[in-house]
């Protein structure tokens, strides 16, 4: 069983006003340190497979078929056993 | 003609739909179920109707355009045969790859649920040719993600080919920052697909449908698709 920690972002250029709401909020707070914030969404998927590479390309095909929307998203996975 | 009303978990505008078919129109529809399937020759017109489906989980529209009937409704269109989304049913729409683009939440973050403004650009569709070119109507607008995206060639390609079918504007017509709720480029509030049997829009034509609601701007579209289908005319090249 494999364990893969998606990570599903904006693409560049694509308007996120969360972000920018968010960015206030952390200015309003006093963090004047705090340059920029970018959301995103974040999913725990276990996966049986037979090898990583396997869990790889099935988690690869997932991302690009479900969890994002290529028009405006960017992901990236981690995987480990689990 | 036959219609079809998809009903997904969590649609909440598919009475509204049928009742503007079977009260409004008194022509035959009927729902068809988010887990069943139909084949392309079964139905002339096919309405995703507006509502959360699916608790707008993962994105709006996203679980909506994976569940079984979607195949069927990318079957009909590939078919030739007449879809309309309305509102989280363009968000299907696009999630489906049926239209291009994608939406984004509105431009203030928050949900818009108030009366907008629309500019009617293209009447050479079957779905807008009672209206006028140029035809400033009401429709009521209820949606957080209604901000419209595309890559910049999308763009370029859906002006070029006449498919932006409405757009956000003022009462006078104007589109411009201010007369734009949701923050959508080119103030884009509804599009057609390169063949025109294929539109989604964001704001309700099937709440703006009778007399008795006070607004009746939007039963030109249901009456077009319908007149279109009735007349009996093929899917030509004058769309």
């Amino acid at each position: 069983m494999f364990l893969a920690k998606v990570y599903v972002y904006y693409k560049k250029g694509v308007l996120d006003p969360q972000s920018g709401a968010i960015k206030n909020a952390i200015s309003d707070c006093g963090f004047e340190q705090v340059r920029d914030v970018e959301t995103g969404k974040f999913y725990n998927v276990k996966i049986d497979a037979a090898d990583k590479a396997t869990a790889q390309k099935i988690a690869t095909e997932l991302c690009e078929k479900i969890l994002s929307n290529p028009v405006i998203e960017d992901y990236e996975f981690d995987i480990m056993e689990a | 003609m036959r219609c079809a009303v998809i009903q997904f978990a969590g649609s909440s505008g598919d009475s509204d739909c049928f009742h503007v078919f079977k009260n409004i129109l008194n022509k035959p529809v009927e729902y068809v179920f988010y887990k069943e399937s139909f084949a392309p020759e079964d139905f002339d017109l096919i309405i995703l109707p507006g509502g959360a489906s699916h608790g707008d989980y993962l994105r709006p529209g996203a679980l909506a355009a994976r569940s079984r009937v979607m195949k069927s409704v990318i079957d009909a269109a590939k078919a030739k045969k007449f879809v309309l989304g309305i509102g989280n049913g363009f968000q299907i729409l696009l999630e489906a790859g049926l239209l291009p683009g994608a939406v984004l939440i509105n431009k203030d973050l928050k949900f818009h649920c108030e009366d907008v403004f629309l500019r009617v650009e293209n009447t050479d569709t079957p779905f807008t040719a009672l209206y006028k070119k140029g035809e400033i109507i009401r429709l009521t607008l209820a949606c957080k993600y209604g901000n419209y995206f595309a890559y910049s060639e999308t763009i370029k390609d859906l002006k070029a080919d006449n498919k932006i079918v409405f757009s956000y504007c003022d009462e006078n017509g104007n589109t411009n920052l201010e007369s734009n709720p949701t923050g959508s480029l080119e103030n884009i509030a509804g599009i057609v697909n390169s063949d025109s049997n294929v539109l989604g829009l964001m704001p309700h034509p099937e709440r703006c449908a009778e007399e008795l609601l006070g607004n009746t701007d939007g039963i030109k579209i249901f009456q077009s698709i319908v007149g279109f289908i009735e007349g009996g005319k093929t899917h030509g090249k004058s769309c």
